[in-house]
């Protein structure tokens, strides 16, 4: 495929987005599925995900130091904090490639 | 099998049971480890022998191949951009080795691999490893200013920093978690409605037997739609790795 750089393949990518037929690139989103069950499921393990790591690491931390709860307490509300973070990049466009 | 005893067993089949008898048995090799060996069989199958003939009109082998080469080729390149050429193979097996472990799961009797943690997981890590050595690797000590954005206050730098890092280190579980249950979710249900099948097919003569159509008809819908799922599930794995490499090759 490596010699076909005569500019083919960016005509026909052209042509075809002129006809409509390809999504313009870069504005495909992430790509991902979109339905409201998708994306619903989606937010849950995000948020889920960060929430289990962050109390993962507290009580690793708080088993190793011995400070128990505390920092299960303080990595538990970075966890929701992170999980919150994760949604909100999943809803937030991503950002155009810099090219 | 299920059906006896009224109760709806529907997580047996995820049991490990050794094959092979006592080879099999004394060093662990499962009928995971079967699917998983049948499935990169058959991966490279599909490569050598669907492409062994060059065809410039593909025959049905080739075509199957190429589509899967040209499909996986354009979501990397698309996600990542040309350098993402060279994470085209890594994102390739990856791919072709989780839809076939999902595929292969909805053949009767088949063991469905990926609707085990510890796989999916492993994965999981695999691609995270492999994102951040890539990071470290393009940008050196420069990657660590992912975990600050640009412009932040420094003051909220003890807050910002360890909730960046756990939501990087959220990435893999969630990754895993969303393949393992999604295919642990579509198995249960088959079983359950399969068992269904049973119970009310065995119970009640004719009336049994026509009310037992109805949850095998949603089988036959769920068949369908796990197929779907299954398909699904490797392209958002697929497509997941494609943007966390995207953003270790970019770095914001």
């Amino acid at each position: 495929m490596g010699d076909e750089r005569d500019g083919f393949d960016r005509r026909l990518r052209e042509a075809r987005a002129k006809q409509g037929l390809d999504k313009p690139a870069g504005t495909a989103g992430g790509g991902l599925p979109t339905g409201p069950w998708g994306i619903g499921f989606r937010a849950g393990v995000e948020v889920v995900s960060a929430l289990v790591v962050g109390i993962v690491i507290g009580l690793m931390l708080d088993r190793w130091l011995g400070t128990w709860p505390w920092l299960f307490l303080l990595f538990f509300v970075a966890g929701s904090a992170a999980g919150i973070l994760n949604v909100y990049r999943l809803f937030s466009p991503r950002r155009v490639r810099p090219k | 099998m299920a059906a006896e005893g009224k109760a709806i067993d529907a997580l047996s089949q995820f049991e490990l049971v050794p094959v092979l008898g006592a080879v099999g048995r004394s060093v662990g090799f499962s009928q995971a480890n079967a699917h998983m060996l049948l499935a990169v069989g058959l991966i490279t199958g599909l490569m050598i022998w669907g492409m062994s003939r060059r065809a410039v009109v593909p025959g049905r082998l080739q075509a199957l191949a190429e589509t899967a080469y040209e499909f996986v080729h354009e979501l990397v390149v698309g996600q990542v951009g040309d350098e993402g050429k060279r994470f085209f193979p890594f994102v390739f097996s990856l791919f072709m080795f989780i839809l076939l472990g999902n595929l292969l799961g909805l053949l009767p009797y088949a063991f469905t691999f990926t609707s085990h943690i510890a796989v999916t997981f492993a994965l999981a890590a695999l691609v995270i490893v492999v994102v951040t050595i890539v990071a470290l690797a393009i940008h050196g000590t420069h990657f660590f200013s992912y975990f600050f954005p640009e412009g932040a206050p420094k003051l909220l730098a003890p807050l910002i920093i360890p909730i960046e890092i756990i939501s990087y280190l959220s990435r893999p579980v969630s990754l895993s978690v969303r393949l393992f249950a999604n295919m642990v979710a579509g198995h249960v249900m088959l079983k359950v409605f399969a068992t269904f099948v049973v119970m009310i097919g065995s119970a009640a003569g004719v009336l049994g037997l026509i009310g037992a159509v109805l949850p095998l008809a949603v089988n036959v819908a769920l068949v369908g739609f796990e197929l779907l799922v299954a398909f699904l599930q490797a392209y958002v794995f697929a497509i997941l790795t494609s943007i966390y490499l995207h953003d270790a090759v970019h770095l914001h």
